[in-house]
């Protein structure tokens, strides 16, 4: 492992990356009706801080070698206990830093847009207080050197979820929402706890550096249990399957939400929690072949679901599982794969909330309407909407030059050398997502208007569409700078490691089909959706329709096998109570009552009766005394 | 046992026979008998006896004792209760409670049957030591239970006193009727009388007369009217009453004041 | 003489007065019986006492004339009481101190 540097300069404000976004949250939401006014552009000021810092610490980082790129500083010691120990200490690597530019500089556009999208909420002060709470434990969540301290981050994370997903409580479909994410992601979280404490039983530590040190020590066996409870969280958190069913309903929260946790940075925590323990991934080959069945599983399912939503937010949020999807495979791959799964999770951030963002401002012209069949022609009335909303679309589906082209084709290319089958897989899923966000695309800003009669769209104001036009540029440009000036693959492989891919044919037949059939697939969709009239009432569809509209029947199978039974159990337990226990009880006393409503007719209340028992008694002992002392 | 002795048991074996079977004819007597002050004399019976097998036992001074508070007291105070219950109540021979009479008899005889068995089997080769030598000690039986009465059980003799004078004082509350109001003086009835509605002195005797002694004829009045009043109110509901045979009267005004022709 | 005579007789009239407290309604009867019930226990005591050969025995029968006299007193008064206000001696009709 690389020796940590000592965390001086710019890097001695680590801690202070977090503690900013806290400090806006505290203030945000300990400080009440008073910091009304002023408190959403604190909460503004706060996390573009952290990302004017965070982009201080990159250039101080660039300027050393790239064996002395990783930075720690212990501020105390946290838990001590024992032959436990963990330290309220921060790990700053190649890593790490990307997590941070991307949440920093992603928040404060999806910040700044919020006071625009947010302008007439009632409640705008606690909406960025909750986002401000987020953003510091996501920091936390990346920063971090051991394991306990993640977990920390990650519940924070997942609590920042429930409160921004459950935003609108007064909804009840959104606290819905927002139990629903909560109870599912406890599932994973639970995951994640019991691979901490078998860490610690096997290694005797939590510290990533203590950890992946000893890590090849272990029986095989103990590492792929690891690696699987770590998977399992990885799929809580990252909506993967089978615990993939809250995502689509997280779309419940204000749209910033959606775009900033629910497609940017934390449902990506899985894949950077995969990534950040590639030494046991690595080890354990089985686990690491559960996470690329994971990725594939899900890439495919987000993909179908996403093709058949009508709802453009649900829409979107099946893309987003498609391509966390991608991530979690690549990840899976080992060395050769965790560079372009960080790769695609950046370039991914980068459009994914630009669509998303998109996606707000043509609902915040549509009066909050999230049906595409209810849109058409938009490309008219929301010009910079319609253009950045474009620009990232042909990002995601990856036509070069833009960002998702280089990402997404390094992971088809790495999942060929890994196996054919995985690649193919890919591939067609890639051809997937040209078709269902050409759909969307074309849904919303082609074709006929479809308008519901009291809209009228209209751009939004400057302060929502700036984001996006950065936003819009991000996803330009990012991959071709990654790719041939920032040179990402040599950036992270003192982190991850790095393996050449090599294939068995010119790289180019590889691209060249993937485009082909990314195009292939939009066509389709824009033979379907654009040049043809789009319905307004969803037409019956196929089974395959019908089933990805139920979001291939996720929720069912959970309430089938999670809901029901425990359900019935209750009833049964109810029952049980009710009949068995209560039945022992009630019929103990019913029969002591009955005993003694019958023996108490023997209380007839004739004295010469009580003296014939009396005079029984005495015969009685008479006899005893009688037949002792004869025997 | 020596001859002297045969002759002193041969008298006791006499008075025990005799006494036992009055006794128990008593007892019987007593439980059989319908009328209380029947089984009172019975009782008594039973008693006297009972005092007499004590004196045979060496124990004159509860012989006495036994006449005296026995028969003497007690028995005199179940007679003064019956008195005052009502000497001629008598109970009905048929037993209300189901199976109590039968289960008594069985209780009743088979307890004596296990008693007279067990201390068949357990005293039967006894002997009895006599109390001569217990009662010469202090110079006589009354010398010798006074002598532990006041000395061994003294206690439970002071404790003896408590309980009668107790006794005393719990039949005196039980038996006291309180009276609540003024006992009225005889002015006041005499006013309470006169205020009723009705006669308030004799009512008029009936019409009796030498000829017809009977309370069923009605005294007549100057205008020579009768006086229902005077009749009996049985009688007078019964219209019963005896009609005036005018030729009597007559009769009697010519004894009284001469022919009048 | 055998004082197991005295015993058994002792023993038959207390039998009688049992069979008389159970039977009989009258409660002026059912005292008699428990008098003879108590006076059948004297007997044994006297007998018991002779056939021991100290006077205890009397001692204790003499305590027993002295309560069953007490006794006796109190009851009387309860079933004057009684009559009185029932204006009845069975004891078969106070019986309302029952379920």
């Amino acid at each position: 492992m690389t020796e940590l540097m000592p965390a001086e300069g710019v890097f001695s404000l680590i801690w202070v990356l977090i503690a900013l976004p806290l400090a806006g949250a505290a203030i945000l939401l300990f400080g009440g009706r008073r910091t009304n006014s002023w408190g959403p552009y604190l909460g503004v000021l706060t996390v573009a801080a952290s990302g004017v810092i965070g982009v201080l610490m990159l250039l101080g980082m660039m300027q050393n070698s790239p064996e002395q790129r990783t930075y720690g500083q212990t501020l105390f010691t946290w838990v001590f206990s024992g032959s436990f120990q963990a330290d309220m200490a921060f790990q700053l690597d190649q890593l790490s830093i990307i997590f941070v530019l991307l949440i920093t500089i992603v928040g404060t556009l999806i910040h700044v847009y919020s006071l625009g999208y947010m302008a007439h909420d009632d409640n705008r002060r606690k909406f960025f207080g909750e986002l401000n709470l987020f953003v510091a434990a996501m920091l936390l969540l990346v920063l971090a050197n051991n394991y306990l301290l993640l977990y920390v981050g990650w519940e924070g994370v997942g609590l920042a979820s429930y409160l921004l997903i459950s935003f609108w409580q007064h909804k009840p479909s959104a606290a819905a929402a927002g139990k629903k994410a909560f109870i599912i992601n406890r599932v994973g979280d639970v995951g994640l706890s019991l691979a901490i404490m078998l860490m610690f039983v096997t290694f005797g530590s939590v510290g990533f550096q203590d950890v992946f040190g000893v890590a090849d020590q272990a029986s095989e066996g103990t590492l792929t249990a690891i690696g699987l409870l770590l998977l399992l969280a990885a799929c809580g958190k990252s909506a993967q399957f089978p615990l993939q069913s809250w995502l689509l309903d997280a779309m419940e929260g204000p749209t910033p939400v959606s775009a900033l946790i629910h497609a940017a940075t934390m449902v990506t925590a899985g894949v950077y929690l995969i990534v950040r323990s590639n030494v046991i991934f690595t080890a354990a080959e089985w686990a690491a072949v559960a996470v690329i069945v994971v990725g594939l599983i899900t890439m495919w399912m987000g993909a179908i679901i996403g093709s058949a939503k009508d709802d453009i937010k649900k829409s979107l949020a099946g893309s987003t599982m498609s391509q966390i999807g991608y991530m979690i495979t690549a990840a899976g791959l080992g060395p050769i794969g965790y560079v372009f799964a960080i790769f695609h999770l950046l370039t991914h951030g980068v459009f994914k909330a630009g669509l998303f963002l998109g996606a707000g401002s043509v609902m915040h012209g549509m009066n909050d309407n999230v049906n595409m069949r209810r849109y058409g022609a938009l490309r008219g009335v929301m010009v910079i909407t319609a253009g950045t909303f474009i620009i990232c679309y042909l990002a995601i589906i990856g036509i070069p030059p833009f960002d998702g082209f280089f990402s997404k084709d390094d992971i088809i290319h790495a999942s060929f050398e890994r196996s054919p089958i995985i690649g193919i897989l890919a591939m067609l899923a890639a051809g997937l997502t040209g078709f269902y966000m050409t759909r969307m695309v074309a849904m919303t800003f082609f074709g006929k208007a479809r308008w519901e009669d009291d809209a009228h769209p209209h751009e939004s104001p400057k302060v929502m569409t700036i984001p996006l036009i950065i936003l819009a540029i991000g996803a330009t440009f990012l991959g071709m700078a990654l790719v041939y000036w920032g040179n990402i693959e040599s950036w992270l492989e003192p982190v991850t490691g790095v393996e050449t891919v090599e294939l068995a044919l010119p790289s180019w037949v590889y691209e060249l089909t993937t485009l082909v059939l990314v195009l292939i697939g939009a066509a389709i969709a824009w033979v379907s959706y654009a040049r043809r009239d789009v319905p307004v009432e969803a037409p019956h569809g196929s089974w395959l329709t019908r089933a990805a509209r139920e979001e291939l029947y996720g929720n069912q199978v959970n309430d089938a096998l999670v809901v029901q039974p425990t359900y019935y159990t209750s009833r049964l337990l109810v029952w049980f109570d009710n009949k068995g226990v209560d039945g022992f009880v009630n019929g103990s006393a019913a029969f002591v009552g009955g005993l003694s409503g019958r023996l108490r007719r023997y209380q007839t209340g004739f004295a010469r009766s009580y003296a014939l028992s009396m005079v029984g008694g005495a015969v009685l002992v008479v006899l005893a005394l009688v037949l002792v002392r004869m025997s | 046992m020596t001859d002297v002795a045969i002759d002193v048991n041969t008298g006791e074996v006499v008075v025990f026979w005799v006494c036992a079977i009055l006794a128990v004819a008593g007892a019987l007597g007593m439980v059989l008998s319908r009328k209380a002050v029947h089984s009172a004399l019975w009782i008594a019976l039973t008693m006297i006896n009972l005092a007499v097998l004590y004196v045979a036992n060496s124990a004159p001074f509860l012989g006495m004792v036994q006449i005296i508070v026995y028969t003497g007291a007690v028995m005199m105070l179940f007679l003064f209760v019956l008195m005052v219950v009502g000497v001629d109540s008598s109970d009905s021979l048929i037993e209300t409670i189901k199976g109590q009479r039968a289960a008594a008899l069985v209780l009743g005889i088979g307890l004596a049957a296990l008693l007279v068995w067990g201390i068949g089997n357990g005293l039967a080769e006894t002997s009895a030591i006599g109390l001569d030598e217990a009662n010469a000690q202090d110079g006589g039986n009354v010398q010798g239970i006074a002598n532990l009465i006041f000395t061994k059980y003294l206690l439970a003799f002071e404790l003896t006193s408590a309980l009668l004078i107790t006794a005393a004082m719990g039949a005196m509350v039980l038996a006291h009727r309180e009276r609540w109001t003024e006992r009225p003086s005889q002015r006041i009835r005499s006013i309470a009388r006169f205020q009723r509605d009705g006669h308030p002195g004799n009512l008029p005797n009936p019409g009796v007369y030498a000829r017809h002694n009977a309370v069923d004829t009605p005294a007549l009045l100057p205008d020579g009217s009768t006086l229902d009043l005077s009749v009996p109110a049985p009688v007078r509901s019964r219209a019963d009453a005896r009609p005036i045979d005018h030729a009597d009267v007559d009769e009697v005004r010519e004894i009284t004041e001469g022919k009048s022709e | 003489m055998n004082p197991s005579n005295y015993v058994v007789l002792s023993a038959v009239l207390f039998s009688i007065g049992a069979i008389g407290v159970l039977v009989r309604r009258n409660a002026i009867i059912v005292f008699m019986s428990v008098e003879l019930m108590l006076n059948a226990a004297n007997l044994a005591f006297v007998a018991f006492a002779r056939m021991n050969g100290n006077l205890d025995g009397q001692v204790v029968a003499f305590f027993v004339m002295v309560v069953a006299a007490s006794e006796v007193v109190v009851g009387l008064a309860i079933i004057v009481t009684i009559f009185r206000t029932r204006r009845s001696a069975s004891i078969d009709e106070p019986n309302l101190l029952k379920y």
